[in-house]
C-alpha cells in the first residue's frame, strides 16, 4: 500500500481574521498560519497505517507559506518521502484547483491511498477529498474517523449525525476525507524535528486545464448570525460572582 | 426551475434536514416549479408524503457510498435540473462535490441562506469557522450543500402523488457494509438535562476535567464537550455536542473554552440561555451565546466553583 497525504496549510481561525480591501478575500499579510486540523488527523492516520502494514506514506503539499517546513515535519512524523507540487494559482489555491493540480501528481507516484483532511476552514466551494476522488475516477467515503488494514485493503468508519456509524470493508484505490485518526496525532521531539530539517523534498510542476476558472465569492462580511452576548467584566472572581447571581435569579443554578 | 434533492436516511426515514430542504427547495422553485427526490435505498411510500413530483429510488439498501454517486450521477444525466441540493452531512460531503465536479457545475457550501434571481443562485455560506459570512452566486444549473437550519421551514405533510421512478440494482460497489452502529442506549442521554457544562479545547488540559466535572455537579448538571475534547479521549463519545454528536436544547448550556464552529453550533444553538468563557473577544460563540465573559478558563474555573459553593452553602 502507498497512501499519499495531501497537507494543507490554512489561517488559524482562533486567531483575528480580516477582510482585504478588495472585500472578497481574508487579508493573508499578517494571518497565522497552520495545519489544517484534519490533515493533522490524516497524517497521523497514514503513520498508523505505515506503522501496522509497512505502508510507503508520501506526504505532498501545493507549494505556498509553509509548505516546505510542513513537509519536513511530515517526514519527522514518519513519513517515507514528501513532495511539493508548484504550480501558477495565485496563492490561496481553491479545493477544485487543487485537485487538477493533485490528481496527475498523485496517479504519477503510484498511491493507492489518498487521506486528507474531510474539510478546511475556507473550502466554501467545496472538498478536495471529493474532488480529488472525481478526478482520480476512484471511490470516496468522508467523515473518516478510523481506518485499518484489512483482508484485500481497508475497514474504516464512517460518521454520521446523531452519534451514527457505519463500518466499511473498502477495496483500493481509494480516497479518503479523515475527521479524526484512530489515536490522537503525536508530538514530534525537537531533535527529529531538526533531523528532518535537511530531509530532501521532491519537487514537481502541474498546471489546471485550460479554461478553467475558480469559483469566488462576491463578498465577504462578518458573522451577524444570532444576538451578541452580553459581556460581563471584571476579575475572574467578580465575572463568576455576577454570573452566578444572574443565574441564580433565573432559576438556573442550585436546585 | 426544476429542483432535485437528494434525501439523507436515519433508521430508514429521511432526516429532519431533509425534510427542511424539501421545503426550502419548494419556496425556491415557486408557482410552477418542481421538486424531485433522489430517496435512494429508501421506502418511496415515505417520501410520497414529502410532496416531490417525482421520487427515485431504488431497492431498500443501507448507504453506499459508491452506489449512491452511481445512480445521482445517472439520474441528473437523464433529467435536467437547475439546482441539485445536498444537506451539508456525510452523504452530502461524498456525494456533492463528485456530482459537481464530473458536470463541471458550480458548488456553493455550507450555505445558510439561500436565493434565486434569474439564472443564479446566490448563497451566504459559513467561513472561517463561523467567523465570517461569503455570499457569492452561481449560474445555474449548480450544486448546493445547505446547513441545517438554513431554510428553518418545516416540510409538513404533504399530498402523497409523487410519481415513483424505481432505478435498476446496480453491480456490485467497491465498499461494503460491514457494521451498522447506533448510539449505545444505555449510555449517559445528554440531551435529557437541562443544565450542561461544555468543555471545549480551551480548557488546554485534561486534568482541568476534574475540576469541571464537580462544577457540573455543584450546577446539577452534566459534563459535555465539543470534538476535539472527545477525539483526544478525555470525554466519552456519547458526550459530544454538534453536528456529529447529539443536538442538545437544555435550559442552560455553559461553554467553556468553545470557539462555537459551525458544527458545534449546530448542536446547542437552541439553548434557552447560553453563556460563554473565552479568551478570544472574537469567537463566533458570542455571536450565539446571551452572556459571555472573555476571561481565561483556567482563572474562571475555580471562581466560578466557589462562587457556586458560596451560593448554595
Ligand atoms: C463533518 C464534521 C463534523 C463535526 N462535528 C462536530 C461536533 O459534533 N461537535 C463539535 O464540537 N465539533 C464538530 N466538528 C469540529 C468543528 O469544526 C470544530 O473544529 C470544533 O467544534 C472546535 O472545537 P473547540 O471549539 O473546542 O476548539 P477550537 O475551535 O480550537 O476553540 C477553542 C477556543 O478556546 C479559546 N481558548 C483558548 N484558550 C483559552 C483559555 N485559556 N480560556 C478561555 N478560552 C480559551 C480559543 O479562543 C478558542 O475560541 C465537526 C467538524 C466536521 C468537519
Ligand atoms: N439512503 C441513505 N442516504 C444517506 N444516508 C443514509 C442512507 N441510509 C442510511 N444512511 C446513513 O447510514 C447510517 C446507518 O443507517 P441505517 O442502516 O438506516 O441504520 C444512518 O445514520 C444514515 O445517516
Amino acid at each position: 500500500m502507498h497512501i499519499a497525504v495531501v497537507l494543507r496549510i490554512v489561517p488559524d481561525v482562533t486567531e483575528e481574521i480580516e477582510i482585504a480591501g478588495n472585500g472578497i478575500e481574508i487579508d493573508r499579510e499578517w494571518i497565522g498560519l497552520k495545519l489544517n486540523e484534519f490533515d493533522d488527523h490524516a497524517l497521523e492516520e497514514a503513520v498508523l497505517l505505515k506503522e501496522s502494514t509497512g505502508a510507503r506514506v508520501t506526504a505532498v503539499a501545493l507549494a505556498g507559506d509553509g509548505a516546505e517546513r510542513q513537509l519536513q515535519t511530515a517526514i519527522a512524523r514518519g513519513a517515507d518521502d514528501a513532495v511539493v507540487v508548484n504550480h501558477d494559482q495565485e496563492s490561496a489555491v481553491g479545493a477544485r484547483a487543487a485537485a487538477h493540480l493533485l490528481g496527475s501528481v498523485l496517479k504519477n507516484l503510484g498511491a493507492d491511498l489518498v487521506l486528507t483532511g474531510v474539510q478546511t476552514p475556507e473550502d466554501v466551494f467545496g472538498q478536495l477529498a471529493p474532488f480529488l476522488a472525481a478526478d482520480l475516477q476512484w471511490p470516496v467515503l468522508n467523515a473518516i474517523n478510523g481506518v485499518s488494514a484489512a483482508e484485500g485493503g481497508l475497514e474504516v468508519t464512517q460518521e454520521y449525525s446523531g452519534g451514527y456509524s457505519s463500518r466499511f470493508a473498502v477495496k483500493l484505490p481509494a480516497v479518503l476525507g479523515i475527521q479524526a485518526a484512530s489515536k490522537p496525532p503525536r508530538y514530534v521531539s525537537g531533535s527529529k524535528l531538526r533531523q528532518a530539517s535537511t530531509a530532501t523534498i521532491a519537487s514537481v510542476v502541474s498546471t489546471v486545464p485550460d479554461g478553467f476558472r475558480a469559483q469566488v465569492s462576491t463578498r465577504l462580511g462578518a458573522s451577524q448570525s444570532g444576538t451578541k452576548a452580553d459581556m460581563i467584566t471584571g476579575s475572574a472572581e467578580q465575572i463568576a460572582a455576577k454570573l452566578v447571581d444572574m443565574l441564580a435569579e433565573r432559576g438556573l443554578v442550585g436546585a | 426551475m426544476k429542483i432535485l434533492v437528494y434525501i439523507d436516511l436515519q433508521d430508514g426515514v429521511p432526516t429532519a434536514l431533509s425534510r427542511e430542504l424539501v421545503a426550502g427547495a419548494r419556496r425556491l422553485a415557486g408557482q410552477g416549479g418542481s421538486i424531485e427526490l433522489a430517496l435512494i435505498g429508501g421506502d418511496a411510500d415515505a417520501a410520497r408524503k414529502l410532496g416531490a413530483s417525482r421520487v427515485f429510488t431504488s431497492t431498500p439498501s443501507p448507504y453506499d457510498p459508491v452506489a449512491h454517486g452511481a445512480y445521482l450521477q445517472g439520474i441528473v444525466a437523464d433529467n435536467g435540473f437547475d439546482l441539485i441540493v445536498f444537506g451539508c452531512t456525510t452523504s452530502g460531503l461524498d456525494l456533492a462535490p463528485v456530482l459537481a465536479f464530473l458536470n463541471d457545475l458550480p458548488l456553493l457550501s455550507y450555505c445558510t441562506a439561500v436565493r434565486i434571481s434569474g439564472g443564479t443562485v446566490e448563497a451566504d455560506s459559513q467561513i472561517y469557522g463561523g467567523k465570517l459570512v461569503s455570499t457569492a452566486e452561481a449560474s445555474m444549473p449548480a450544486v448546493l450543500l445547505v446547513n441545517a437550519g438554513a431554510f428553518s421551514e418545516d416540510n409538513g405533510n404533504q399530498a402523497g402523488n409523487a410519481e415513483i421512478i424505481q432505478l435498476p440494482d446496480r453491480p456490485q460497489s467497491s465498499v461494503r457494509l460491514v457494521s451498522a452502529n447506533r448510539p449505545d442506549p444505555n449510555a449517559v442521554d445528554i440531551t435529557k438535562a437541562s443544565r450542561l457544562l461544555c468543555v471545549g479545547r480551551g480548557i488546554g488540559e485534561q486534568d482541568a476535567i476534574e475540576e469541571a466535572r464537580e462544577v457540573a455537579d455543584l450546577m446539577g448538571g452534566e459534563i459535555v464537550g465539543s470534538r476535539p475534547i472527545i477525539d483526544a479521549g478525555w470525554l466519552p463519545k456519547e458526550r459530544q455536542v454538534g453536528k456529529s454528536g447529539r443536538k442538545v436544547k437544555p435550559q442552560l448550556y455553559l461553554a467553556l473554552g468553545v470557539s462555537g464552529a459551525p458544527e458545534h453550533i449546530e448542536g446547542m444553538g437552541g439553548a434557552g440561555t447560553i453563556v460563554a468563557i473565552n479568551t478570544d473577544a472574537s469567537a463566533p460563540i458570542f455571536d450565539h451565546a446571551h452572556f459571555g465573559a472573555a476571561v481565561d478558563v483556567a482563572d474562571f474555573l475555580p471562581a466560578f466553583k466557589e462562587a457556586l459553593a458560596r451560593k448554595a452553602g
